[in-house]
């Protein structure tokens, strides 16, 4: 089975983040990156697939150069080669845009299957997995917790809402969305840091990928939330703290 | 002028709370561009759903009727109200921000060429077009989305970012359309939804929770919050990363994908506040937030706040609790 999986890279989880300049993005400067969270879990799919019934993983990144360490992340894992599309400015893009250009380069790979996470921990669309199996014309589920390889075709368990579940047959080619922590995430080996090294890597620009479509959904404007409430920050050490809690909650909520 | 149509959803054979949520949301947006707003409902048997749609202030119900929409199909779905919005040619479409919508939204937003602006939290008016609002990082910043270029705009709408009760009563005609599915490829078999285990626990019920985070580090570290949850007589929940982890059972889950509970105090501990987090909870009387993270989202909707290490505070916390609970 030849699986791609679609990766992005993020800003670490517990970055402090400030809007920049233009008042449209975040201050790149002092932060790290690293895979989106359930990104991480749709390649760690991916290898397990490949690992059950043999085929070949290829890692899909859109992203600036920067991405190129988030793909190297990937192979080391055990990703069998990477297509990097390289564009600095993808944040002048919507979600269609972007996918736009990921069908553009998955289309000459003729994939049996295409895995991504449920949605980015920067933009948080969720969307980018159904788009691009829409502009495929492939069949897609969301959210998916299991994948189970058929002949011809795929099973997988769904989640719904409320703690309940649903299982679906797609016939392949098709787009999964793959849920956040479904399974334990592997580390990568010396050796397979090593063999990175060596891997394949093709960069694609969108000049080879056709121009995507002017944004339809346009970000103008990016500011800390406004407070829903005044919350009242209790101050001093542990127990001073604690103890003003316990006083607040009793007298002044009252619900202690 | 064209208008706004919003799509609502059952599920096991209920309204999705957030479909009233969504309306309320169009109403608004109705009154306030001066548009009509009009409903649409897909399923089979629905004559008595759009019965009770047809029961608020709408300037249409569209009974979406077929039998291949017996049951949620993204082939089915997406077919189907792409032919309702050409035919109706709608300036907005909202939908409430629910896992089926996110199933099948971007696809339906793809066939004419737009993108969906997803879970959204609120709008306000720029020139008399709305600006819609998002969470971006986590919900560590918010951000304004505008629609550009032409064809219709569609977004989805968070839980609990409008008030089901406000959504406005009154009389709405029933228009029936019979969507051509014959020639749409039916591709995703659905099986019956199930439900994993039983659930033993029901947080709803709680008077008080203490719910744990990522920021506890290890499941050995669990106790620290047992122990006031202990203390204080409270149930122990979660966010979703402690029961991926195993750390504490799935039915203590508190979130979009776990339980919606609104408790009278709400511990939230090392939790960061994460929007699929924050909808299964903010409903709590009063909120509570322990965490390092000065800017954690978590405070934001929090009535009491200490900001620093849980490792410390929530020991101490525990031995205040138990004095003032024997004084």
């Amino acid at each position: 089975m030849k699986i791609i999986v679609a990766i992005k890279q993020v800003p670490v989880r517990d970055s402090q983040l400030r809007v920049d300049a233009s008042g449209r993005w975040i201050q790149e400067e002092d932060l790290s990156f690293e895979i989106n969270e359930p990104d991480a879990y749709a390649l760690e799919e991916a290898l397990q697939l490949k690992e059950k019934h043999g085929g070949e993983v290829v890692a899909l990144c859109a992203g600036p150069l920067r991405a190129a360490q988030t793909i190297r992340e990937a192979l080391a894992k055990g990703a069998d080669r990477a297509i990097h599309i390289e564009e600095e400015n993808l944040n002048a893009l919507d979600t269609l845009g972007v996918a736009h250009l990921l069908a553009a380069a998955v289309k000459t790979e003729n994939p049996d299957l295409i895995l991504t996470g449920l949605q980015s921990d920067d933009l948080g669309n969720g969307q980018t997995g159904v788009v691009l199996a829409e502009l495929l014309a492939m069949p897609s589920a969301t959210i998916i917790m299991d994948v189970e390889k058929l002949d011809g075709s795929i099973r997988v368990k769904r989640e719904l809402e409320n703690g309940w579940f649903q299982r679906l047959t797609l016939p392949l080619p098709a787009v999964l969305t793959i849920q956040s922590g479904i399974s334990k995430l592997r580390y990568a080996t010396l050796m397979g840091i090593k063999k990175a090294k060596t891997k394949e890597i093709k960069r694609l620009g969108a000049s080879d990928l056709g121009a995507p479509p002017q944004a339809t959904a346009v970000l103008e404007r990016l500011y800390l939330p406004e407070k829903l409430k005044q919350t009242q920050i209790l101050e001093g050490d542990a127990k001073t703290a604690a103890a003003k809690l316990v006083e607040k909650l009793k007298f002044e909520a009252r619900v202690l | 002028m064209s208008g706004i149509l919003v799509i609502v959803e059952r599920t096991g054979g209920a309204w999705h709370r957030i479909s009233w949520e969504a309306l309320a949301a169009g109403q608004r947006l109705g009154d306030e561009v001066n548009r009509p707003v009009s409903a649409a409902l897909a399923g089979e048997d629905i004559d008595a759903a759009v019965a009770e749609l047809a029961q608020k202030r709408l300037a249409k119900v569209h009974a979406v009727r077929h039998a291949a929409l017996k049951e949620y199909t993204a082939d089915a779905f997406t077919a189907a109200y792409e032919q309702l919005i050409r035919q109706e040619n709608p300036s907005f479409i909202l939908f409430p921000h629910t896992y089926q919508v996110r199933d099948f939204a971007p696809k339906l937003a793809t066939r004419f060429n737009r993108a969906l602006i997803s879970d959204v939290t609120g709008y306000h008016l720029q020139q008399g077009s709305p600006v819609f609002v998002r969470q971006l990082f986590q919900g560590k910043l918010n951000a304004d989305f505008r629609a550009a270029g032409p064809g219709p705009c569609f977004v989805s709408i968070q839980a609990g970012a409008f008030r089901a009760d406000n959504a406005q009563a009154g009389t709405a005609p029933v228009e029936i359309f019979t969507p051509n599915l014959e020639k749409v490829a039916q591709r995703v078999i659905p099986e019956q939804p199930f439900r994993e285990t039983a659930r033993a626990v029901d947080l709803t019920a709680a008077e008080i929770i203490v719910s744990v985070g990522r920021g506890i580090k290890d499941k050995e570290n669990i106790p620290i919050v047992e122990q006031l949850a202990q203390a204080l007589g409270a149930e122990l929940a979660a966010s979703r990363p402690i029961c991926d982890n195993g750390w504490l059972p799935m039915e203590r889950q508190v979130g979009s994908s776990g339980q919606t509970v609104s408790p009278k105090v709400y511990f939230a501990i090392g939790i960061s506040g994460a929007i699929q987090h924050l909808v299964g909870m903010k409903g709590a009387k009063t909120i509570v937030a322990i965490n390092k993270d000065a800017n954690a989202p978590i405070f934001e909707i929090a009535d009491y706040g200490i900001v620093g290490d849980l490792f410390e505070i929530v020991p101490a916390l525990t031995e205040e609790v138990k004095k003032a609970k024997s004084s």
